[in-house]
């Protein structure tokens, strides 16, 4: 089914020359929305024919439909649904404070609908060459969007983020001429692993190359960066996957496990270090996701079944719920005027919606059930000692604690206790915009139903678990 | 021609790329980094160029064409022009420069021979023996670059790594005799993406010489 194949990049494409084109208006408010849902759509179409009839290819032969892609194509359609719907609140806010225009609107929705596109043909490609070459995209059209907050911080994060992921992508490509030129050596192949492990590692935000993610975050407008933790940063962990699996095809298991297992524990240990005194909530969010991702990498670094199916729905679970807390934590901006954590108080007072689902979005993320999180990350747990890693995962389980630990102390700060009674302010409870509280509960609700019933997912996540064991 | 001739025009395009790596490196001013970029364009075109020749290819012809009017000509232009734009300041000094640039240059092409030293064993029965001894040059252009990257303060130069480290991946490609698809998909992942941003960060150059906005010093975001 091409047409399938062809929608998740063609309709966000289109959605971006009709916001060119048109501008940004009540009109098309909704337009990328609508082509978010049709990616979404699109995905699900792709998953009941990949489970009905196995891998299928198009677009002569650039294009390739596997359990895998289907999978990681409903992550970037989800992850893209509640960024949409919650856009224009934000841009009306944004309009509304003088921080945005008509024009800066435009291009915003333009770019929005453009990185969704470049997202799903880096998942739908068959190749590393054409994975690169669209993760390239989606970093320069992220770029753009970070920098469009005009201050000087926003202009020094989008550099960062596109120089750090630049120079992590350059690496990836030279390993992947070096792959098609080292065949089965041994020797060679390492060298292309290692590169590529490296490069994606710099995508998904993990230590060393992690500097470009607090920045990138903390200054992108919110649903961008619901976009870039929770659909880029997946997109790259499925890269280093797919790495992982073609090391383990040449040079047995152990090579890439000590490369991914390093990785994740440094990021881990990155992350719980400067969470621990963290000042500012979204960066706060976005050394959760160098931790998160961390703990993609180790699942990937354990390998086998149960440990890589818990890594695709770990992937999903924290798409989904870091969506839910960008966009609520952009709010959380809007509303208060500051993104420093000590200048948040008692916010269940005041906006008892928008804290209720900032808290159960940390609750997700830490993985308690009935989240999908909680499932997948005792999937890896489990996994990890059943391979006789068991003295890997204990210190991680610590440094996990670690990270929920601080987690929690910022969070509750920023909720509970007396909201601060400025002279002037209004009192009373303030509503939030019903779009926003639908892509709020709505990624709260799928994350957590995933967790309960992952039945119909169950079999497409077994498939895209068996692609990874058994083929390249 | 004659293999010995090969093999000597293929380490004379291969010298001049590590050469203009080294210049790129040592000098600071960005209107020489401009020129050793044309130079190093060109002898990449000339490896291409020499490689078509040798392996009596069109598609080759056709690549070192397209490397001639790209990072000969295109890339440097624009890079120029953002350079021009760039308002008149001191110099943000690098992290490392001068004479112990050229070291870490010697450094990294040594580190580059090391690691490489699997690829060059690798080379195919027949011919590509003088090809593939060259990889280590492309892998120590692509190390250059991203010494560049990380000591260097400042868009421009920075980007300037950014180019050192995709002209060194292209040679890489060149010499492992990658084929025409993944010598495209390089080109279109990492030239239009320097186009783009070279462009981008022209257009805020001009605007905002007026303001105070700049990236030279990188240190507005940390965590405090």
């Amino acid at each position: 089914m091409t047409v399938f194949m062809f929608a998740p990049v063609a309709v966000p494409l289109l959605g971006a020359i009709a916001y060119a084109a048109l501008g940004w208006r009540a009109a098309t408010a909704w337009l990328g929305a609508i082509a978010a849902a049709l990616v979404l759509a699109a995905g699900i179409g792709v998953a009941i024919e990949v489970v009905d009839a196995g891998q299928f290819s198009a677009g002569a032969g650039l294009l390739r439909a596997d359990a895998l892609t289907a999978f990681l194509l409903l992550v970037v359609g989800a992850v893209a649904v509640l960024a949409t719907v919650a856009t224009p609140a934000h841009l009306a806010a944004e309009l509304e404070a003088g921080r945005a225009t008509e024009r800066t609107a435009r291009w915003h929705c333009a770019a929005v609908q453009l990185l969704i596109a470049v997202l799903s043909l880096a998942v739908l490609a068959a190749d590393l060459g054409m994975l690169v070459a669209g993760i390239e995209a989606a970093v320069l059209a992220t770029g753009f969007l970070v920098g469009q907050g005009a201050s000087r911080a926003a202009a020094e994060a989008a550099w960062k983020l596109v120089v750090v992921c630049s120079a992590g992508l350059a690496l990836a490509l030279l390993g992947t001429v070096l792959i098609a030129y080292v065949g089965s050596d041994v020797d060679g192949m390492r060298i292309a692993v290692v590169l590529l492990v490296v490069g994606f590692g710099a995508l998904a935000g993990l230590a060393p190359l992690h500097a470009w993610s607090p920045d990138a975050h903390g200054q992108a407008p919110a649903p961008v960066a619901a976009l870039l933790s929770g659909a880029l940063l997946s997109v790259a962990g499925y890269g280093l996957l797919r790495v992982k699996a073609l090391s383990d095809l040449a040079l047995g298991i152990t090579f890439g496990r000590v490369l991914l297992a390093a990785l994740a524990v440094v990021s881990l240990l990155v992350a719980a270090s400067l969470l621990l005194a963290q000042r500012d909530y979204q960066r706060m969010l976005a050394y959760s996701s160098t931790g998160q991702l961390g703990l993609v990498a180790l699942g990937a670094a354990i390998g086998g079944p149960l440990a890589l199916t818990a890594v695709l729905l770990h992937l999903f679970g924290h798409g989904l719920a870091k969506a839910v807390l960008f966009l609520g934590a952009g709010r959380i901006r809007q509303v208060t005027g500051t993104s420093r954590i000590d200048g948040v108080r008692g916010l269940a007072a005041r906006h008892p919606m928008l804290a209720g689902a900032f808290g159960a979005g940390i609750l997700a993320l830490l993985g308690l059930p009935p989240f999908s999180l909680f499932a997948s990350g005792l999937g890896i747990a489990r996994a990890g000692f059943a391979a006789g890693l068991g003295w890997l995962v204990a210190p991680v389980l610590v440094l996990v604690l670690a990270i929920a630990v601080a987690l929690i102390a910022h969070t509750s700060r920023m909720l509970l206790g007396e909201p601060p009674d400025s002279p002037g302010a209004a009192t009373g409870v303030v509503r939030l915009p019903g779009s926003t509280t639908a892509a709020l509960l709505g990624g709260l609700a799928v994350c957590a139903a995933a967790g309960i019933a992952a039945e119909p997912l169950a079999t497409l996540l077994r498939l895209a678990a068996d692609t990874l064991v058994g083929t390249p | 021609m004659t293999e010995a001739l090969y093999t000597q025009l293929l380490d004379l395009a291969c010298g001049g790329l590590l050469l203009t790596a080294a210049l790129a490196l040592w000098r600071v001013r960005l209107a020489v980094v401009v020129r050793v970029f044309v130079l190093q364009g060109v002898a990449l075109a000339g490896l291409g160029a020499v490689l078509a020749i040798h392996g009596v290819s069109v598609q080759l012809w056709a690549v070192a064409a397209g490397l001639l009017v790209l990072r000969a000509g295109v890339l440097p232009y624009l890079f120029s022009r953002a350079a021009a734009a760039e308002p008149v300041r001191a110099a943000a000094r690098p992290l490392v420069a001068g004479s112990v640039s050229l070291l870490a240059v010697a450094a990294l092409t040594l580190l580059a021979f090391v690691v490489a030293r699997p690829l060059v064993e690798l080379a195919p029965p027949g011919g590509g023996k003088a090809a593939s001894a060259a990889i280590p040059v492309g892998v120590a252009v692509v190390l250059t670059g991203f010494f560049v990257l990380a000591t260097r303060r400042g868009a421009l130069p920075q980007l300037a790594g950014l180019l050192l480290m995709d002209n060194g991946i292209t040679a890489v490609a060149l010499l492992t005799g990658a084929g025409l698809a993944l010598l495209v998909q390089a080109a279109v992942a990492l030239d239009v993406l320097l186009v783009l941003v070279i462009l981008q960060l022209s257009a805020t150059r001009t605007r905002e010489t007026v303001g105070d906005t700049d990236l030279d010093e990188l240190r507005e975001l940390r965590d405090s």
